[in-house]
């Protein structure tokens, strides 16, 4: 049975080896939509979720070109069309004097790339979501490690899935409900 | 043997969990009590900001004729304020963004605070040249864009660059800072017990939850960010010194000026470094956090930087004699035989002098010794800079336009309004925001634990 009322079901663990463990398994077990909350990033966590994909540097790419670009042609198209000052002589499209602005623009482009490509992918903010309804979640900025089986998994199931985390071994598995408002006695 | 040494002085003391870890830097925010300290300081550090915005209101009503400015020394405490702070600044971003490439672990705990000090440097040396700009409010004027004029920045003057470079430099840092930030003030929403906090903090943290796939575009992006820092610290102070190399005024005109200012503002900024961090662990207990060995290594780094400035110093000397210009001959001379000797003399013995004694052990074992080099290490790099602005200007080509330049009382209340600002700013900072990254000590002591295992 497939139940809607819930986000998923989350299993805490005490250590990040132990849900390191936990995600390998549940993997091989076949779910697909797996989270995994943790205090610090747990080197080979993202892999072992399966997310190879990582889009932040192209963005810091083709932030840095667009600011890089766009500085250049500003200055040329000022200091050559529509400002030209003749001064001793000086060729107007004086590219070296160019560089220390191109340069700094390309870094800010980079920058704001990285920063705000960074809050988009992830989705923030976002100041409400189900996962801090669970019990203890607070807990995953200070000392334990949550797994995640979220009821969109194919593979989802109320009860086996309750069952299946109990055999990872973790300090307690419980409900994620979506609305604060739900009860959550369901462990 | 190496591990041996670094079971001497490690980076973490003591046994600490991820909870305890975590317990004992957010209640520094969170639940520490006022400390008699703190108030004694913000009480001193906001008598000092209210002058300097008294000091800063007059000169916007009566204009930079209230400072000891006029020809021929025509740029004198603001600008020599400025190149100070800005090369303060680039201490910060050396240890939190280089040293990160570099994979220095001790860095972990000393790059929070560093950061803070970068930006609020940054704040107080931005506003040094708006302030010399006779017509403040106009500062916007330095920006391109299409304006009703039909007037562009001059793009050949690096005074242009400048603003390009510490404008970059500003929002960098903020963005560096603020993105470190975010998973601590998760971490201080999550412990918070008050609902205000819980509503502040849980704001600016924008949502964080921790997810493993958002930890790994944090990771990259964190990473991608400290690479865009990193040339920003070599850029933006050899843009701060072109301001002077591209004038022909003699002491001014040489190609040595980039590194020899970036050498220059490490050595300033790490002093600084040491110079609150020493206090910092002491008022908070970080102790075990901020070790001998965070000291030390600071302590290196300055001494090496230290010893740039001296070959520096020695190469700028020696240039001025082999270029057998007798103008440049002549400011060194004037340098350190003419009215300004004393300040040449000073910056002799607070910048080449005291730092030899950073290569004793002993001495970069003393928290009294180091504090009190840092402090000597500040004052002579702001005098460094005050020598090669005002004593090149005092006496140019033309002897009949000699003079003297003597600062005003609001000449001095620009600079000690900035630094009680900074340090205003400071105290706010340890008082709202972890001073130490939560996170990354978390992650420090999970490697710790794997290497005891």
């Amino acid at each position: 049975m497939k139940s809607i009322e819930e986000y998923g079901l989350m299993a805490e663990f005490s250590t990040p080896e132990a849900l390191l463990g936990g995600v390998s398994k549940a993997r091989t077990h076949g779910f697909s939509a797996i989270e995994a909350y943790t205090p610090f990033s747990v080197e080979g966590l993202p892999e072992a979720i399966g997310c190879t994909q990582n889009r932040v540097p192209m963005l810091a790419l083709l932030g840095g070109i667009a600011g890089g670009a766009g500085m250049y042609f500003l200055q040329w198209y000022t200091a050559v069309i529509d400002y030209p000052v003749n001064s001793g002589g000086r060729p107007l499209h004086a590219w070296p004097a160019f560089i220390p602005a191109t340069f700094e623009m390309t870094v800010l482009g980079a920058a704001l790339a990285v920063f705000f490509g960074f809050l988009a992918l992830n989705g923030l903010p976002k100041f409400y979501h189900p996962v801090f309804n669970a019990r203890d979640f607070d807990l995953a900025s200070r000392n334990r490690f949550f797994l995640c089986i979220r009821s969109c998994d194919p593979h989802f199931d109320s009860a086996k899935t309750h069952d299946f985390l109990q055999i990872l071994e973790p300090i307690r598995v419980f409900a994620v409900p979506f609305g604060a408002e739900i009860p959550r006695e369901q462990q | 043997m190496m591990q041996a040494k670094a079971q001497s002085s490690p980076v973490l003391r003591g046994s600490y969990t991820y909870a305890s870890i975590t317990d004992k830097i957010a209640d520094t925010v969170l639940a520490r009590p006022m400390h008699w300290g703190w108030i004694a300081g913000m009480a001193i550090a906001t008598a000092v900001t209210v002058l300097f915005l008294v000091a800063i209101s007059y000169l916007l009503v009566k204009g930079v004729g209230i400072w000891g400015v006029n020809e021929p020394v025509a740029w004198a405490f603001a600008l020599t304020n400025f190149v100070w702070w800005v090369g303060i600044g680039h201490a910060g971003t050396f240890i939190s963004a280089f040293l990160l490439l570099l994979r220095q672990k001790w860095r972990t705990s000393i790059n929070r605070f560093s950061e803070a000090m970068t930006i609020f440097a940054i704040a107080m040396a931005g506003l040094m040249p708006i302030l010399h700009l006779g017509r403040p409010w106009f500062f916007y004027w330095l920006i391109p864009y299409p304006d009703i004029m039909n007037v562009w920045p001059q793009w050949r003057s690096p005074l242009v660059w400048d603003i390009f470079a510490i404008g970059t430099y500003m929002i960098v840092s903020i963005l560096f800072w603020y993105m470190g930030l975010i998973p601590d003030l998760a971490t201080l929403r999550d412990r918070s017990a008050q609902r205000w906090k819980q509503v502040a903090y849980g704001l600016l943290a924008l949502g964080w939850r921790g997810e493993a796939r958002h930890w790994q575009r944090f990771d990259t992006a964190y990473l991608l960010m400290a690479g865009l820092a990193t040339p920003l610290v070599i850029s933006v102070h050899s843009v701060v010194s072109l301001d002077f190399s591209f004038g022909n005024v003699a002491g001014w005109h040489s190609t040595i000026f980039p590194p020899y200012f970036v050498a220059g503002a490490l050595f300033s900024g790490f002093a600084m470094a040491l110079t609150i961090s020493i206090p910092l662990r002491a008022v908070f207990g970080l102790q075990d956090f901020i070790t001998a060995r965070h000291l030390d290594n600071i302590a290196k780094i300055m001494l090496l930087c230290g010893l740039i400035v001296v070959y520096s110093y020695l190469f700028e000397t020696f240039i001025a004699f082999y270029s057998a210009d007798k103008f440049e001959i002549y400011l060194i001379r004037n340098r350190m035989t003419g009215p300004y000797a004393w300040i040449y003399w000073s910056v002799i013995f607070c910048n080449v002098v005291t730092v030899q004694a950073l290569w004793f052990r002993r001495v970069r074992a003393s928290t009294i010794a180091l504090f009190a080099i840092s402090v000597i290490v500040n004052i002579g790099m702001w005098l460094e800079r005050f020598m090669i602005i005002v004593v090149s200007l005092h006496r140019d080509f033309l002897p009949s336009s000699w003079g003297m330049y003597y600062p005003t009382f609001w000449d001095l209340a620009i600079l000690a309004g900035s630094l009680g600002a900074f340090v205003l700013l400071f105290l706010l900072f340890v008082r709202f925001l972890p001073a130490i990254s939560i996170s990354e000590m978390r992650k420090l002591v999970h490697e710790k634990q794997r290497a005891a295992s």
